[in-house]
């Protein structure tokens, strides 16, 4: 099984075992620019994040407990990181509300161009971050709602009641659009 | 209904891009080089291939793996990393170096869990430094939107956010998200005197001279929105009106006026013309041309550049390249280059530099890779570092910050940013920003920061920007001649009945900051100019559009036949007082020439941009007609480029 050696190779690599560290970089680096893209739904932010993470893994990996399988880990440690990142836009973007009407009228001209983007990138941008991030999780990454809970840390139940505020989301964009 | 999730589902499967291969060779490079690192930290690293379990190694083992991984031992491997990019290597606080983005402190029993790391979300309000507080205030309706839109609660319209702005939001702030309200004085907030003049960005609005014949303003050298005009037109579509800053247009083309003589850096030229687009008025056109500085003391230049992995775009870091190696012929030997990266290679990539060794310049350029390693160190503080060491009495410091959004450059707090800016400023060392890529919302940073680092924000889009920016104004951009600039205008009621300032909306300032030195302003730089023009309308002209009141008295004539007064404050760098210049204008005063006709011409078409409702049945071909007459030597093109530009804006219009 693939993914039971996932969990060799990730506690491997934690001990300093440099082929195991690179088979699972291998293994698992198109999921997770993956997984990156459809959090962050930009091609640049998913890149930055995905070298942050990478970056970063080698000394994360030290935390990796054998239990805990590596896809789920993997996933915490991307939503972590994604959220990190967003966190420190936000920073920047709340001071910086108000400080030039330039900006805001270029924020305004992209939004605009953004009416021309797909359904896509509406519905996911029209989603909270916790949301989206749920998402990518559920839909995106085909994992069960216990499996997502456990990478966000919450019960299967929040996960459920995520998902069915998802799919309300949806449907009133959805009948939003049929309006006009 | 499952539709709406089956599709969002087969639309998520079918979203992500295959990641780049270079990129993906490159983290997975620097991967394995943390890891190398990470081993080579501790003792008794164990190359083998057995997994053994966590609980053989036991807790002590892991508890002492940990020690050796707090601060000292991470900047011990961020050095290491650095070696490999750095012809000297200098990590100044140690022990503030941390990693971009992720929390890296390993620690044995951690499961990461979701991290909630407390962060200031805003500080008090700041005392407003004059120019950020110039900058209109948004309603608090709009600003409401706005967070919802951030918080990414639904929103009432059903416009979706762009991902990007969605991005500005917080993961987790849901719950504890603090909204304008409860922080009223996150706002910035104009000063109480003449709030109300730049509240918002309509266009400055006409005046009628006999009740308010006073005009102040701040100069503007920013040239930011001509790019950005330029950038939509060139893709297509017009650019949105507000974004049009007219004084920024109309600044961005070089003038040929006339060399200032006598005490001051600079001077001012006044001339009238008739109005291109009424002829019941009079443009006054004041230019003011910087002295061009033949002996200047030698530049000290630290470029703060960001290496993250969106800057491998060929737009921003082969482009600053590029550029870089074009400013660089320009410089005089004794000028010195230094080059500090972070982001992604972290730290001093170019000790200071004579510029007389180019090889060594170019060979540190070259080095330079997005994304080649990790650590976003103490970047600007860093950068500042190196430009105090570089500082000699009487050399100008300039810090040059080259970026595609990304301001993770060591200080997380913007305001504390901002004040550090500003103290650096205040100490000699100035900030440039050199925005790259297109469609980044950091840009808002971008402006606040030059504007408190007394330096120029400009967006580099293509190599003749970059050949613009740093090369044909690089004495103008990098060496300041006055700060503070301040203009007032005062008109004669008994000649002129109305008047309106073209553009500088955001720059307006109140009456009595005039003459208050702790307000700031615009800086002027060596062989820049700063055009400003007043559309006036002469009293008994047909074009008068106010009635006379009735019971107001007539203004006296007092038998002068000056149209107004012009007076200019500035400061001399690092002075704290100001100097004053005046001068009446005449009615006559100087004929304009095609310098003026070129400069009316864009101000016309800016305000065509902007669907301003003074222009009657001018149109974008009157423009063209007008600027075609009035290119006149147009050595590098711009004159060119801007009637292309008119003629585009005019299909694109119909």
């Amino acid at each position: 099984m693939m993914t039971d050696q996932d969990e060799e190779l990730a506690a491997a690599a934690a001990t300093g075992d440099r082929a195991a560290f690179a088979a699972l970089l291998s293994r698992h680096y198109d999921r997770l620019f993956a997984f990156t893209f459809r959090m962050t739904g930009n091609r640049a932010e998913a890149e930055d994040l995905t070298q942050d993470i990478c970056a970063a893994l080698p000394a994360k990996l030290q935390g990796f407990r054998a239990e805990a399988r590596f896809t789920t880990w993997l996933y915490r440690v991307a939503v972590n990181a994604a959220h990190d990142r967003r966190r420190r836009t936000a920073t920047h973007a709340k001071a910086a509300v108000g400080w030039g009407d330039w900006e805001v009228n270029r924020r305004e001209a992209i939004r605009e161009e953004a009416e021309a983007q797909d359904w896509l990138s509406q519905a996911m941008t029209a989603l909270p971050d916790e949301l989206r991030d749920t998402v990518a999780l559920v839909l995106g990454e085909d994992l069960t709602q216990a499996q997502a809970g456990e990478v966000l840390g919450l019960s299967e139940g929040t996960i459920a009641w995520r998902m069915s505020e998802v799919k309300k989301r949806l449907r009133a964009m959805r009948a939003e659009e049929d309006a006009i | 209904m499952t539709d709406d999730l089956d599709d969002l589902k087969a639309a998520l499967h079918a979203a992500p891009p295959a990641p780049d291969a270079s990129k993906k060779e490159a983290d997975l490079a620097l991967a394995m080089k943390n890891f190398d690192d990470l081993q080579g930290s501790r003792d008794g690293a164990r190359p083998t291939s057995d997994a053994p379990k966590f609980g053989a190694i036991g807790k002590g083992v892991l508890t002492m793996l940990n020690a050796l991984n707090t601060r000292g031992g991470l900047a011990a491997t961020t050095a290491l990393v650095a070696v490999g990019f750095a012809v000297l290597v200098v990590v100044p606080n140690v022990d503030q170096v941390e990693l971009p983005g992720v929390t890296m402190t390993p620690t044995p029993t951690v499961d990461d869990t979701l991290v909630e790391r407390e962060e200031i979300i805003a500080q008090p309000a700041p005392e407003p430094l004059g120019k950020v507080a110039q900058q209109p205030a948004r309603t608090r309706s709009d600003t409401t939107a706005e967070l919802r839109a951030q918080t990414g609660q639904a929103a009432p319209s059903v416009v979706a956010e762009p991902l990007m702005e969605a991005d500005g939001s917080s993961f987790a702030d849901s719950d504890g998200y603090i909204t304008y309200d409860e922080m009223p004085g996150i706002l910035p907030m104009p000063r109480e005197a003449g709030g109300e003049e730049y509240a918002n960005v309509a266009p400055s609005p006409l005046k009628i001279a006999s009740e308010d014949p006073v005009s102040t303003f701040s100069i503007d050298v920013d040239t930011a929105s001509y790019a950005v005009v330029r950038r939509d037109l060139k893709s297509g579509y017009l650019p949105n009106p507000d974004a049009v800053r007219i004084e920024e247009m109309v600044n961005y083309f070089p003038y040929a006026y006339p060399a200032p003589e006598g005490p001051h850096p600079f001077a001012p030229t006044v001339t009238t013309m008739q109005t291109p687009w009424n002829a019941g008025t009079q443009l006054v056109q004041i230019g003011i041309q910087g002295e061009m500085i033949t002996n200047r003391p030698p530049l000290n230049l630290v470029f703060l550049i960001d290496t993250s992995g969106s800057m491998s775009d060929p737009d921003k870091l082969p482009l600053l390249k590029q550029s870089l190696r074009l400013m660089l012929s320009e410089l005089r030997p004794e000028d010195e280059v230094a080059i500090v990266a972070y982001a992604g290679s972290a730290g001093e990539v170019l000790e200071p530099t004579k510029a007389a060794d180019r090889a060594t310049i170019l060979g540190a350029l070259d080095r330079l890779d997005a994304g080649g390693s990790t650590a976003g160190a103490q970047g600007i503080e860093l950068a500042y570092q190196v430009a105090d060491r570089m500082a000699a009495d009487g050399e100008v410091g300039r810090v040059l910050l080259a970026t595609d959004g990304d301001f993770n450059v060591g200080i997380h707090d913007p305001d504390a940013l901002k004040d550090f800016i500003a103290d650096k400023r205040d100490t000699g060392t100035y900030l440039s920003i050199l925005g790259f890529g297109r469609g980044n919302l950091d840009d808002v940073t971008m402006q606040a920061l030059a504007q408190n680092g007394n330096g120029q924000a400009a967006y580099i889009d293509t190599l003749g920007e970059a050949r613009k920016v740093l090369v044909d104004q690089l004495s103008g951009a990098l060496y300041p001649l006055a700060d503070d600039v301040k203009i007032q205008v005062e008109f004669n009621p008994t000649q002129v009945a109305e008047y309106r300032l073209i553009g500088y909306e955001t720059r307006a300032l109140a009456r009595e900051d005039f003459n208050n030195d702790k307000v700031d302003a615009g800086e002027i730089g060596a062989g820049h100019q700063v055009t400003a023009i007043y559309e006036v309308t002469p009293v008994g002209s047909d074009a008068v559009l106010t009635d006379a009141l009735r019971y107001a008295p007539s203004p006296d004539a007092d038998g002068s036949d000056e149209l107004g007064f012009l007076k200019l404050r500035y400061k001399r760098p690092g002075e704290d007082v100001s100097t004053l210049i005046e001068t009446p204008i005449v009615s006559d005063a100087g004929d304009a020439g095609t310098e003026q006709h070129f400069a009316a011409a864009i101000a016309g078409f800016g305000q065509l941009l902007r669907e301003d409702k003074y222009l009657g049945d001018w149109t974008y071909s009157d423009a063209i007609a007008l600027a075609n007459g009035a290119k006149g030597d147009d050595p590098y093109g711009y004159r060119a480029e801007a009637v292309t530009l008119m003629r585009l804006a005019e299909s694109l219009s119909k």
